[in-house]
This record gives C-alpha cells, structure tokens and sequence, in this order.
C-alpha cells in the first residue's frame, strides 16, 4: 500500500485580521484504498485539513502530496460532501447529481452524446442509497437526509480518487445517520475509494474507518493515530461490542486531553 | 375561508373606488375649488376631452421609458457581473457607482440636452441612467453572496472562475436581477417624465407640464392618473416575469401569506 494523501509539516494560517496558525506542524499520511477519519476539538483545523489536501488552500510551510504529485492547484479528482447539503434549488436531484459531469473531463466534453448513459448512472447511485424514483424532485422537496444522500451521490458520480467528507452525517438524527454510515461503508467497499471523513461522533469514526486520527487544540496537529482493526466488513451490531466501546472510550480520553 | 379569500382578491378595487369616492366627497364638503384640487369626475372629463394627446402622450412616455429600461438592463447585467466576477473590479468601480448614483439625475439633463439637443434621447438616457444602478447592485450582490462550500465542491472538482460563474453564478444571481426589475423600471419612468417636462416637446412630463400653463389643473391630473397606470402595469410585468423565471427562489409562504 502507498500514500496516497500526505500533509508533511504542514503550517497554515488564513489571510486576514489574526493571522494566528490555523494547523501547525500537520503531518498525516492515507493509503490508497484506505478509509481515515479525523476527529479533535471543534475549530482545532479539521476543515482546513481537508481544503489543504484537496487544494482549495496552500500551505505556509510544508508540502501537501496528492497521487504523488505536490499540490498547487484543486486538484480535480476529489468528491467532496459537507455538512450543509449545498445542492442548487434550481436544478432537479437529477440535474444536482449530474453537474460534476459537465465540469470533469473527459465526461464535460461527452456530456451531449452520453446524457442518457449519465443520467442513467446517476439514477443507479440514487437507487443505491435509497432514492430510488427521487430524481425528477427539487431538492427543497427532499427531506434532510434525503439532500444528505443526494449530496453524497453528488461527490461519487464522477467516480473520484478522493472522497472528502466534512461532517456529512452532523445534522441528521440518529437513525437516519446510522443508515448512511452503512451506504458509506458499502459504497467503500465496492469501489475502494480513498476516504478522507472528518467527523465530531467517535462512533462514526470507528464504525467506519482503518485508522482513526486525532488533532490537537488550535493550532492543530496530529496527536494520536489509532489503527481499528476490527474486522470488515462490519455490521451495525460491532458498535455494541466491548471491543468497539473500548476504541471509543480510548479515543475518547485522547480528545479530552486534547482540549486541556 | 372562501369569503377571506374573495376579499382579498376584491380589496385592491375596493381600496381604490375607496379612494377616489373620499376624495370626491371631500372636494364638495369642503368646497375645494377646481383649480387647486380637481374632484376625480372632472379628472374623468379631461380624459374625455383630451383622449387624443393623453393617448399619444402616454404612448411616447411608455416608448422612451422601455427602451431606456431596456438599456439599463443589457448594461446593468454586465456591468453587475464584472464587478461580481473580479475584487479588483469591485472595488475600482463601486466608489465611482455610488458616487455616480448619488448625483441626482435631473442635474444631468442640461448636460444630456447640451449634447444630444432636446427631445427623445435625453428622456431616453435620464430613463437609462436613472435605472441601471439597482440592476447593478443586485446582480453583483448574487455573485457575491455564492456560498463558499458549494465553490469548494466546484473547485475540487477543477472547475474554471468561468464555470462557477455558469454553473451557479448566475443561475442564482437571477432572483436578485429579476427583484431590481421591479425597482429599476419604476426609476425609468421618473427619469423619461423628468427629463420630458424639462426638455422635451413630447411625452406626459411634457403634456402636464404644458397643462399646468394654461392651467388645465384636471388634465395635470389626468397625465399623474396616466402614468400611474402604465407604472402599475409595468411593475406586474415585471413581477409576473419574476415568478416565472425565478419559481424555485419563490417557496417561502410568507410573501404570500
Ligand atoms: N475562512 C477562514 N478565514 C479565517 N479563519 C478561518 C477560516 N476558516 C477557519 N478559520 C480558522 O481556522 C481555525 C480552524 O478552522 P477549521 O474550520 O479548520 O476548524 P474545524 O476543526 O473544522 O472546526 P469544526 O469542528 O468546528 O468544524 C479556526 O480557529 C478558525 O477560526
Ligand atoms: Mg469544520
């Protein structure tokens, strides 16, 4: 397995009045295949871990490597979902869904002589997490976790190298989260796709990923990498065993600290 | 519920009649005479009367009106996205806009009239100058306003500035452009009948303001009667056509409740 997300000594502070470190020091490194999730105290540089590794900032110090190419630019083979929906109300779920195809190539230049082959992906992803017949709605006409899944299919359709979830699942309510962990998981599985989920709910972090980082307070580094080796594919059920409370206890002692 | 919604529908004529029936009773109760304030009867005579030139009139106003407005809204919807496209843009021209905007447009007729003499094309560009502002202000407003998640979405997506502009720029700028119609084509008429009464041999502006010379008082009010129909009718226009292009940014129950 090699890297395939690697944040080197990564210093990073945003333009603007305090020009305080954001993230200090950042070193992570992720697998190809591999599913990581990232937990730490609210406003410790979670999000901004996620807009270094896809481009959307640049580092003051340090290097950020995405398939062993230094990042300085988007990088374009990123999905991303975040914990606002950020569907467009103008665009049908299936019009939402397509609009990474008409920006990624080679599928842009396609987009005319291939709408039919797309829409019909398009239809499939949404028939695989539950939407089946869905399509023809507005988002508005959806249900949160409804806009969730549909936000979700939105970062897949273009068959990215990188998922980026920020906190896809914090609005919705427990069930309803629990179900999408599962289409996560599955969706994972079958493709093999590179996850990168930023989370505040050790559960969710457990229940889904390899390996399992913790940052520190403000200015944020990696203070703690934990490898979950409980076996996949996983049920719901795991996350009431002993071994997997034990995790989340454990990680959890990490995070108090983390604040102090 | 049926009979609420029945006086709904009928209260904007009721409201009307209302006022007109106030306003002709208070002429005779207090003996107002003719001259200073004409009771809404003899307004009705003078549009009898005069049908004639209030007709052709009111056409012109209309005429000059729209194409002004309508060069308000080509230059005002490029003008909007290339300060919305660019920070530099922005704040180059945004001081220059809102000092151009605060000059009150009546003071720039003399100069209109200087340059293009007196007639239809000073009404024409008073109209123009008087109504891209908002348009401006609101499309820029739009761009401004994307949300920075759905950018991000976009850009990791390797998206150019020009497909983020395509994609959601302007789709969701539209709201804001077809809201500053319903502002910017009420400007246009102040802008054709002010430039009209102090410069032009055509037009209401004119037509009142001739009226008002030979102390015509019901035909002065007749030409107000006139372009408060066409401002009425024009801002429905406007405001159908919003609905229309804009449904989905229209969900919310309480503009209509
Ligand atoms: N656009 C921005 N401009 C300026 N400062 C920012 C910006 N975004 C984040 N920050 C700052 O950087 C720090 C890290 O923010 P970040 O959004 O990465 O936190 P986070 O770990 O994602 O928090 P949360 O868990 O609450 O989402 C915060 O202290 C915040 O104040
Ligand atoms: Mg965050």
């Amino acid at each position: 397995m090699s890297a395939f997300v690697t944040l080197e000594g990564v210093d990073h502070a945003y333009a603007g009045a305090n020009s305080a470190l954001a993230v200090e020091g950042l070193s992570i490194s992720v697998n190809q295949g591999e599913f990581a999730a990232v937990v730490g105290p609210s406003g410790c540089g979670k999000s901004t871990l996620m807009k270094l590794a896809t481009g959307l900032q640049f580092p003051r110090a340090g290097t950020v490597t995405v398939a062993g190419e230094k990042v300085t630019k988007p990088v374009k083979i990123a999905g991303m979902a975040f914990q606002a929906p950020t569907l467009l109300p103008w665009r049908t779920t299936l019009d939402n869904l397509l609009l990474p195809l008409e920006i990624v190539e080679p599928y842009r230049s396609q987009m005319r002589s291939r709408k039919v082959e797309f829409a019909a992906r398009a239809r499939n992803l949404l028939t695989s997490v539950g939407l089946r017949d869905q399509g023809e709605k507005f988002p508005w006409e959806l249900s949160g976790g409804m806009q969730q899944r549909t936000s979700l299919c939105r970062a897949l359709i273009h068959e990215p190298q990188l998922l980026m979830l920020d906190e896809p699942f914090g609005a919705l309510d427990a069930f309803t989260r629990e179900e999408l962990w599962c289409v996560i998981r599955d969706l994972q599985a079958a493709s093999k796709i590179t996850v990168i989920l930023v989370t505040h709910d050790l559960r969710e972090a457990v229940f889904l990923a390899d390996r399992v980082f913790v940052m520190s307070q403000r200015p944020g580094r990696i203070v703690v990498e934990r490898k979950i080796d409980l076996p996949r594919p996983r049920d719901l059920e795991v996350t009431f065993t002993s071994a997997f409370t034990d995790i989340v206890h454990e990680l959890r002692s990490h995070i108090v600290k983390a604040r102090q | 519920m049926n009979r609420t919604n029945l006086l709904i529908k009928a209260s904007p004529w009721l409201f009307t009649i209302g006022l007109f029936v106030v306003w002709e009773a208070a002429v005779y109760i207090f003996k107002i005479p003719v001259f200073f304030l004409p009771p809404p009867t003899a307004i009705a005579q003078a549009f009898v009367d005069y049908s004639g030139p209030l007709a052709r009139n009111s056409w012109i106003t209309l005429q000059t009106t729209l194409i002004g407005f309508a060069l308000a809204v080509g230059f005002g919807m490029l003008l909007g996205l290339l300060v919305g496209w660019s920070r530099a843009m922005y704040a180059g021209l945004y001081p220059l806009m809102i000092g151009f905007n605060a000059i009150p447009k009546v003071a720039l007729v003399p100069i209109l009239v200087l340059w293009f003499g007196i007639g239809f094309v000073p009404a024409v560009l008073t109209a123009f100058l008087i109504s891209f502002f908002p348009i401006v202000v609101n499309v820029a407003t739009g761009l401004a306003t994307i949300e920075p998640e759905l950018e991000d979405v976009l850009k990791a997506l390797g998206a150019s500035k020009l497909d983020i502009m395509r994609k959601v720029g302007i789709p969701r700028t539209l709201p804001y452009f077809f809201g500053s119609l319903k502002v910017a084509i009420t400007l246009a008429f102040v802008g054709s009948v002010i430039s009209e009464s102090v410069a032009s041999n055509y037009g209401i502006g004119n037509l009142m303001l001739q009226a008002q010379a030979q102390f015509q008082v019901p035909l002065i009010f007749a030409g107000l009667v006139v372009l408060a129909i066409e401002g009425i009718a024009m801002y429905a226009a406007m405001a159908i056509l919003e609905r229309r292009m804009t449904g989905w940014a229209q969900r919310s129950g309480f503009a209509q409740a």
